[in-house]
C-alpha cells in the first residue's frame, strides 16, 4: 500500500515544514465555483485537499459549514456529481484530494462501488467523521482494495486502547480532534490538541493532522510544531461565502504564510 | 427468546455512527446502565419514584362505546396518559436522568418534538434539581406552544433550531453538537429507542413496565392473553415499551402504526418502516426515509412526536422478522378517531396516540368482535389543542 497523503507529508517534513490541509465543501456555491475555489486553495498553499460532500445531518459541523452544505444541497448538489468534481481538480493540481464524507451516502451509493468510483476519480482517500474502526470492516477491506486512504478521527475523549486501534487501521494520517466540539473557528487552539498528539505518538503515530477551530497561520504554525498536519475548514468557508474564490486564494496564502496570492486575476 | 436482545445489534440493525469524540461517553453510559440494571438498589430507587411521582401501576380502561365502531371488538387502553407530564415519556426519563446522576452529570439535555420529551426532561430536572436544556425545531415550537411555555415554567432552557427541517431530527443533530462539546458535565436524555447503542437498549429497558403491567392486567381481566397489541411508532419509545413484554407470546399479533401524513403515495407523510430502506442516521443502522443519495428527507405528520423520518433498530428487526407489522394511518384518520375516542368515552388522546386508535378502528373489523385488542394510549390531548382547534374549527368557528 502507498499513500500519496503520507508521501505528501514526508515530503513536506523533509522540505523542514509541516502540511496545510484545506477543507471546502463540494457544490458551494454552485459545482463550478467549489471546483474553482479548490483549485485556488492548492494554488495558494495548501498541500491537501479535503472536500466535503454536503449531507443533511452533518452533527459534527458548526453553523459555517452546516449552513454551506444546506446551501449546496438546495442549489442541487448530487453525489454522482462529486466525482466528477474530483476529477477535474485532480486532474488541474497535484496535491492529493481526499473526501470527507458522512457515512450514510457511502453506504447507500455503495461502498464498494464509491471506492472505485473515487479512486477512478483520482482521489486518495476518505476522511469518515461519523465512522469509527469498530463499524468500518467494509470500507477497511474496500479501501485496501483499491488503495486507498482512510482518516478516522481521534479525540481528547478517546481512551488509548482505542488510540492504537485508530492508529492501525487509518491509514494517510490520524485526524486529531483539537477539542471536544464541532467545527467553527476559536479564539485559541485547546491545549487538549496538544495532549492528545503526545498520546497518539506515544502509541506508534506516525502521521497525524490537527484539525477543528483552527483558523488563523498563527494557530497553524502552533500546531505544525507537533503535529504533521494543520486542518483548516470554516475559516476558508467563510472566506468562500464572504468574497468568492479570490477570498479562498487570500486567505490560503496567509494560511501557508505565503507572501503573494498566485493567479487571482483569473479568479475575480 | 427475543426478549434477551440487548444491542448493540438488533440483527443487522443498531451500531454506532458518531464522532469518536463521543465513544467515552457511550461506553460510560453502557457500563453505568449495565451496572444499574442488576442493583436491587437502583431499581428499588426507579419503582419508589414510579409509584409515588409518576402514578404507576398506570390502570387499563375497556373502551365499549368507541370498539362500537371497531367491529365490536374487546378494546382496551392502557393509560400512559394518566402518569405524571402525561404521556409515557416519564418512564424512560426518570430512568436516564438516575443513571445521570449516578455518573456525575450535572446538566441534561433532549431533543423534543411534541415537547411531552421535553416536558418530562424538564419536570425530572427539577425534582433532581439539574441544570436543562431542550432542543425543539423552530417548526414544533410554533405547533406545541403550550409545552414550550410548560418547560420554561419548570426552568428549563428551550432553543427554537433553525437549521435543517426545523423539527425533530434537527434537534436531535443539535443536541448531539451540545453532547460533543460539553460531555464532561451533560447527559444527553434521548427520548425515543433511536441513536447509538445503549440508546436503543436502554430506553426499551425504562418503558418495558408498560408491556409487563399490561400482560399481567390483561390477563387478569380477560384470562387470556391479548390477540393484538398496538401503538404509534414515531421514534418507537411507546411502542417497543408495550411489545417487549409480548415478543416471545407468538399468539399476539404486534402492530405499530406509522405516520402517513397526507398519505403514503405523497412525499409528505412519515411512514419510515412502510417506504422507507435501511441507512444511518443519528448514531444507527435503521430503517429511514432517504433520497437515492442517503439525504435524510423530510418528514411529514400533523403530529409532532410522529414526524420523524427515522425509527428505532429493535423495530426495523422485528419487521424483518416478521414478528410486528407496522402500518400506515393518516393524518385524517387519526384526526377522526381522536374525536371519536373523545365523545364516545371522555378521553382526549394525543394526536400520536390517536394514530394507534384509527389502526385499531380497522384491526377490530379485522379480527371481529371475539377479539381483544390492546392499545397503547401513549398520552393525553392537551398539548395538541391548538393544533385539534384549528383542524376542527373549535375557537370560533361552527365545527366543521
Ligand atoms: C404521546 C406520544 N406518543 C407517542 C410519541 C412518539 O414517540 P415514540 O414513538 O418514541 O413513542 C410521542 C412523542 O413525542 C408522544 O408524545
Amino acid at each position: 500500500m502507498s499513500s500519496r497523503v503520507e508521501a505528501t507529508l514526508d515530503a513536506c517534513r523533509t522540505e523542514g515544514r509541516g502540511a496545510l490541509v484545506g477543507y471546502l465543501p463540494l457544490g458551494f456555491p454552485s459545482i463550478d465555483e467549489s471546483i474553482e475555489a479548490a483549485v485556488a486553495l492548492v494554488e495558494n498553499g495548501a498541500d491537501i485537499l479535503e472536500l466535503g460532500l454536503p449531507y443533511s445531518d452533518p452533527v459534527m459541523d458548526g453553523l459555517v459549514i452546516q449552513q454551506a452544505t444546506e446551501k449546496a444541497l438546495a442549489n442541487g448538489f448530487r453525489l454522482r456529481d462529486a466525482f466528477g468534481a474530483v476529477k477535474e481538480i485532480t486532474d488541474r493540481v497535484s496535491a492529493p484530494v481526499l473526501v470527507m464524507t458522512y457515512w450514510n451516502p457511502v453506504v447507500q451509493y455503495g461502498v464498494e462501488k464509491f471506492a472505485r468510483d473515487l479512486k477512478q476519480a483520482g482521489g486518495a482517500g476518505l476522511i469518515t467523521p461519523d465512522l469509527i474502526p469498530d463499524e468500518a470492516q467494509q470500507w477497511i477491506d474496500a479501501s485496501d482494495k483499491h488503495d486507498l486512504d482512510r482518516v478516522f478521527l481521534a479525540a481528547p475523549s478517546s481512551t488509548d486502547t482505542r488510540l492504537a486501534e485508530t492508529i492501525r487501521v487509518s491509514r494517510g494520517f490520524v485526524y486529531a480532534v483539537s477539542t471536544m466540539g464541532i467545527t467553527g473557528a476559536r479564539a485559541d487552539v485547546d491545549t487538549a490538541a496538544h495532549n492528545l498528539v503526545s498520546r497518539l505518538r506515544n502509541a506508534g503515530a506516525k502521521h497525524v493532522g490537527v484539525g477543528v477551530g483552527i483558523s488563523t497561520r498563527e494557530q497553524v504554525v502552533e500546531v505544525l510544531d507537533y503535529a504533521e498536519g494543520a486542518i483548516v475548514g470554516s475559516a476558508i468557508v467563510s472566506a468562500l461565502g464572504d468574497s468568492g474564490v479570490s477570498g479562498v486564494a487570500s486567505i490560503a496564502a496567509r494560511l501557508s504564510g505565503r507572501s503573494e496570492v498566485q493567479g487571482v486575476a483569473r479568479h475575480t | 427468546m427475543l426478549r434477551d436482545e440487548q444491542g448493540p445489534y438488533f440483527g443487522e440493525f443498531g451500531g454506532r455512527f458518531v464522532p469518536e469524540s463521543l465513544i467515552a461517553a457511550l461506553d460510560e453510559l453502557s457500563l453505568a446502565y449495565d451496572a444499574c440494571k442488576i442493583d436491587p438498589g437502583f431499581q428499588a430507587e426507579l419503582m419508589d419514584l414510579h409509584r409515588t411521582y409518576t402514578g404507576r401501576p398506570s390502570i387499563i380502561t375497556e373502551v365499549p362505546r368507541f370498539a362500537a365502531h371497531a367491529g365490536n371488538a374487546r378494546i382496551l387502553l392502557k393509560r400512559e396518559d394518566l402518569n405524571h407530564t402525561g404521556s409515557h415519556k416519564i418512564n424512560n426519563v426518570l430512568g436516564q436522568a438516575l443513571v445521570a446522576r449516578r455518573i456525575g452529570k450535572t446538566r441534561l439535555i433532549a431533543e423534543t418534538g411534541a415537547g411531552q420529551h421535553g416536558v418530562a426532561t424538564a419536570t425530572a430536572a427539577a425534582l433532581f434539581g439539574m441544570e436543562c436544556v431542550v432542543y425543539m425545531g423552530e417548526v414544533d415550537t410554533v405547533r406545541q406552544a403550550l409545552n414550550v411555555a410548560r418547560m420554561r415554567l419548570l426552568g428549563a432552557e428551550v432553543i427554537p433550531v433553525t437549521t435543517g427541517s426545523r423539527t425533530l431530527k434537527d434537534a436531535i443533530n443539535e443536541a448531539l453538537r451540545d453532547w460533543v462539546a460539553n460531555v464532561d458535565n451533560t447527559h444527553y436524555l434521548l427520548g425515543t429507542v433511536a441513536g447509538p447503542h445503549p440508546f436503543p437498549y436502554m430506553v426499551r429497558d425504562f418503558h418495558k413496565i408498560i408491556g409487563e403491567e399490561s400482560r399481567e392486567q390483561v390477563l387478569e381481566m380477560t384470562g387470556a392473553l391479548p390477540d393484538a397489541v398496538v401503538a404509534c411508532v414515531g421514534g418507537g419509545s411507546n411502542a417497543i415499551g408495550m411489545f417487549h413484554a409480548f415478543l416471545d407470546d407468538p399468539s399476539v399479533r404486534l402492530i405499530g402504526y406509522e405516520a402517513a401524513g397526507r398519505g403514503v403515495d405523497t412525499p409528505e407523510h412519515a411512514a419510515t418502516i412502510t417506504k422507507g430502506r435501511p441507512g444511518v442516521l443519528h448514531g444507527a443502522r435503521s430503517y429511514m426515509l432517504q433520497d437515492e443519495d442517503g439525504q435524510t428527507l423530510e418528514s411529514h405528520s400533523i403530529s409532532a412526536g410522529l414526524d420523524y423520518p427515522g425509527v428505532g433498530p429493535e423495530h426495523s428487526w422485528l419487521n424483518d422478522l416478521g414478528r410486528a407489522e407496522y402500518r400506515p394511518v393518516t393524518d385524517d384518520e387519526a384526526m377522526h378517531a381522536m374525536r371519536l375516542l373523545s365523545r364516545t368515552e371522555g378521553i382526549i388522546p394525543a394526536i400520536e396516540t390517536a394514530h394507534a386508535l384509527a389502526g385499531a378502528l380497522e384491526l377490530g373489523k379485522e379480527l371481529g368482535p371475539e377479539s381483544v385488542i390492546l392499545i397503547n394510549l401513549s398520552g393525553r390531548g392537551d398539548k395538541d389543542m391548538e393544533t385539534a382547534g384549528k383542524y376542527f374549527d373549535l375557537f370560533d368557528g361552527v365545527e366543521s
